[in-house]
C-alpha cells in the first residue's frame, strides 16, 4: 500500500501550484481555480490523515468544505459576471482603477 | 428550552429574521420603500443580542454549557461578542436606513445580508469545533463579499468586491489546510481536544505548522500586514456603512476565534507562535501607519488605519495572562465605537456617490457642517488614542497587557507608532478646520440629518466617551469574560488516555 506520507506530500505540491497559480496567473478565472485547487489539496490532506487516525471526523470535515466551495464558486462566479459587464475585462492587471 | 436550541438562540433568530426580510423584499413591489425592511432586521439583531442575555441567565444558573454535541460553547466570552456584534449590526443598520433609500431598489438584499453575515460572526465566536469555526467564518465571509460589491452602478464595486473575494478565499485555503494539519496532529478538530494533545503530539512540526497557517488565514481575514494588501482597495470602493460593518465585526468575530485558538488550543506551543505574533503585530503597526501617512483619500486612510489598529490589538496577545484576553476585547469593542463612528460620520457628510473622497475635498467643512466636523473630530482623535476618548484606554490596556508579559520592547514600539499615526490624524484634523480650497468643487452634499443616523452618530459617540472617562463597566465585563479562555495553567496539558502515536494502518 501506498504511505501515508506519499499522500501528504502530494497534497502539499498541489497546495504549492495554487499559491503559485494564484499569484502568477492573470485571468480572474483562472485565479479563481487555482484556489480551488488548493482547497482540493486541503481535502486530500483530511482524508489521508483520516485514514492515519481510523477518525472519520475528516472526512465529514470534507464534506462541508466541498459545500462550502460550492457556495463561494455559486457568489464568486456572480461577482465576477459582475466584473465583466462593468469593465469588459477578466485580466486582473486592468482591474486597476483604486490607486492613491 | 433544550440547550441545544438555547446554545444557538441568538444565531437562530437572526437567520429567522433574515429569512423573514429577504422574503419580504421579494414580496413587495418595486417602487416602495424598504425602510420597514432595514427596521425588521434591526429588531432582529436586538433581538439576538436579548437572546444572548437570555444565555446568561442560563449561565447563572447551570454554568457554562454546551450544544450540538459539544461543538458549541455558552460562555461569557461567547455572550460578550454576541453583544459587541448585535451592537455594531444594530448602529450600522440604523445608519444605513437613509443612505440606501433614494438611488437603490434592493435595498432589502443588504438588510438580509448584514443579518447574516452577523450570524455567521457570531457562530465564529461560540464555536470551540473548527468545523463550526470554519462554518461561521465562511457564512461571515461570504455575506460581505457581496455587501463590498452592493454599488452595482460604479466600476470600483464590483473591483472592490472581486478582490475581496479572491483575496478572502486565498486565505480560507490556508486557514483550512492549518485545521487540516492540526487534525493530522492530534486526530481531531475540537479545541479541547487539540489543546490535550497538540503539546505531546508525534509530530511537533506539523503543530507548529498547523498553528502558522491557521495565523495566516485569520491574520488576512482582520488584515494583518503583511496580508493586508487587499484592505484599502476594498475600503475604498465598498459603500461607506458596509465598511463600517466589515472593519468592526467580522474582526472582532476572528479575533475571537484567534484567542480561542491560541489561547485555550493550542497554549503548549506558545514558545513558537508568541514569535509570529510578535512580528505580525510590529510588521502591521508600521506598515498601516506609515502607509497612512502617503493616502490622500480619507476611507484608504482609514484603511490603513485599520490595520495599524489590528496591530496594536495583538500586541495585547503578547501576555498569557488574563488581562490579555481584556485587554484585546476591550480594544475591539473601543476600536469598533470610534471606528464606525468615523465611518458614519464620512457617510453622512459625503452621501451614496461619495464625491467627496479626498482629504482636499474635506478641507474647509468645518465651516459648512460644523456639528459633523468636531464628531469626525473627536472620533479622530480617540483614534490617536487622546485621553478622555475609548480609544486611550483601549491602547493602554494592550500595551499593559504586553509589559505585563514581558514585552516592553512590544509596548515601546506599538507608542513610538502612535505618535507618527498622530501626523496623518491630525492632516485630516487639520484640514477640516482650515481656509476652504479657493478651487475646491462643491462636493458636500448636505443630506439632512434623520433620527436614525443621529441615533446611530449618538450612540456611537457616546459608547466613545464613556469608553474614555468611565470604562470602569466594560472592564467589569470584558474580565468577567475571560475565564472562559484562560482556564488552566497552559504548562500541563492533561495527560488523557489517548494514544501519543496514531494507531497502525493496516496496509
Amino acid at each position: 500500500m501506498v504511505p501515508i506520507a506519499f499522500y501528504l506530500i502530494l497534497a502539499a505540491i498541489l497546495f504549492c501550484i495554487g499559491i503559485a497559480a494564484f499569484l502568477i496567473k492573470r485571468s480572474v478565472i483562472t485565479i479563481f481555480m487555482s484556489i480551488e485547487l488548493m482547497l482540493n489539496a486541503v481535502n486530500l490532506t483530511f482524508v489521508a490523515f483520516s485514514h492515519m487516525w481510523r477518525a472519520v471526523s475528516g472526512q465529514i470535515f470534507v464534506f462541508f468544505v466541498m459545500v462550502v466551495a460550492a457556495a463561494e464558486a455559486a457568489v464568486g462566479l456572480a461577482i465576477i459576471i459582475a466584473l465583466f459587464r462593468a469593465r469588459q475585462t477578466l485580466n486582473v492587471d486592468q482591474v486597476n482603477l483604486m490607486k492613491n | 428550552m433544550p440547550s441545544n436550541l438555547l446554545a444557538l438562540l441568538p444565531e437562530i433568530i437572526l437567520t429567522i429574521f433574515g429569512v423573514l426580510v429577504m422574503l419580504a423584499e421579494a414580496m413587495l413591489p418595486p417602487k416602495r420603500s424598504r425602510k420597514p425592511l432595514g427596521w425588521l432586521a434591526i429588531f432582529g439583531a436586538m433581538f439576538a443580542g436579548i437572546a444572548a442575555n437570555v444565555q446568561l441567565q442560563h449561565i447563572h444558573a447551570v454554568g457554562v454549557f454546551t450544544g450540538f454535541y459539544g461543538t458549541v460553547q455558552v460562555d461569557t466570552f461567547s455572550i460578550f461578542f454576541h453583544w459587541l456584534i448585535a451592537g455594531i449590526v444594530i448602529v450600522v443598520l440604523l445608519a444605513s436606513l437613509d443612505y440606501f433609500e433614494g438611488p437603490v431598489t434592493h435595498a432589502g438584499e443588504y438588510y438580509a445580508l448584514a443579518l447574516f453575515g452577523a450570524t455567521g460572526m457570531m457562530l465564529m465566536t461560540c464555536s470551540v469545533e473548527l468545523l463550526m469555526v470554519f462554518i461561521g467564518l465562511e457564512i461571515s465571509s461570504i455575506s460581505t463579499y457581496i455587501l463590498a460589491g452592493f454599488r452595482k452602478g460604479q466600476a470600483t464595486a464590483s473591483e472592490s468586491s472581486l478582490k475581496y473575494f479572491l483575496l478572502g478565499s486565498f486565505a480560507t485555503a490556508f486557514f483550512l489546510y492549518g485545521i487540516a494539519l492540526c487534525f493530522g496532529a492530534t486526530g481531531s478538530t475540537h479545541i479541547s481536544t487539540i489543546a490535550a494533545r497538540i503539546g505531546t503530539t508525534s509530530a511537533p512540526l506539523l503543530g507548529i505548522l498547523a498553528v502558522a497557517m491557521v495565523l495566516i488565514g485569520l491574520g488576512f481575514k482582520v488584515s494583518l500586514a503583511p496580508f493586508h494588501v487587499w484592505t484599502p482597495d476594498v475600503y475604498q470602493g465598498a459603500p461607506s456603512p458596509v465598511v463600517a460593518l466589515m472593519s468592526t465585526a467580522p474582526k472582532a468575530a476572528a479575533f475571537a476565534v484567534l484567542l480561542r485558538f491560541l489561547f485555550n488550543g493550542t497554549p503548549a506551543l506558545r514558545p513558537h507562535w508568541i514569535l509570529l505574533i510578535e512580528i505580525l503585530a510590529v510588521l502591521s503597526m508600521t506598515i498601516g501607519n506609515l502607509g497612512a501617512l502617503l493616502q490622500q483619500n480619507v476611507k484608504r486612510l482609514l484603511a490603513y488605519s485599520s490595520i495599524a489598529h489590528a496591530g496594536y490589538l495583538l500586541v495585547a496577545f503578547t501576555s498569557f495572562h488574563e488581562d490579555a484576553v481584556s485587554g484585546a476585547l476591550f480594544y475591539s469593542v473601543a476600536y469598533a465605537a470610534m471606528n464606525i463612528g468615523a465611518l458614519l460620520v464620512l457617510t453622512q457628510i459625503s452621501g451614496y456617490e461619495e464625491q467627496a473622497t479626498t482629504i482636499d475635498d474635506f478641507t474647509g467643512l468645518a465651516l459648512k457642517r460644523p456639528g459633523m466636523s468636531a464628531l469626525l473630530g473627536f472620533f479622530l482623535l480617540s483614534l490617536i488614542g487622546i485621553p478622555f476618548t475609548g480609544g486611550f484606554f483601549g491602547k493602554f490596556y494592550a500595551f499593559s497587557a504586553a509589559v505585563h508579559g514581558g514585552h516592553v520592547w512590544l509596548a515601546i514600539v506599538g507608542l513610538a507608532n502612535s505618535g507618527v499615526a498622530c501626523f496623518y490624524y491630525l492632516r485630516l484634523l487639520a484640514a477640516l478646520y482650515s481656509r476652504p480650497l479657493t478651487d475646491s468643487r462643491d462636493y458636500i452634499l448636505s443630506p439632512r440629518l434623520t433620527f436614525p443616523v443621529a441615533a446611530a452618530l449618538a450612540f456611537a459617540g457616546l459608547a466613545t466617551l464613556i469608553l474614555g472617562v468611565a470604562p470602569g463597566r466594560v472592564l467589569n465585563m470584558v474580565q468577567h469574560a475571560t475565564p472562559g479562555i484562560i482556564a488552566a495553567p497552559a504548562e500541563q496539558p492533561a495527560a488523557s488516555s489517548f494514544p501519543a502515536t496514531p494507531p497502525a494502518t493496516n496496509r
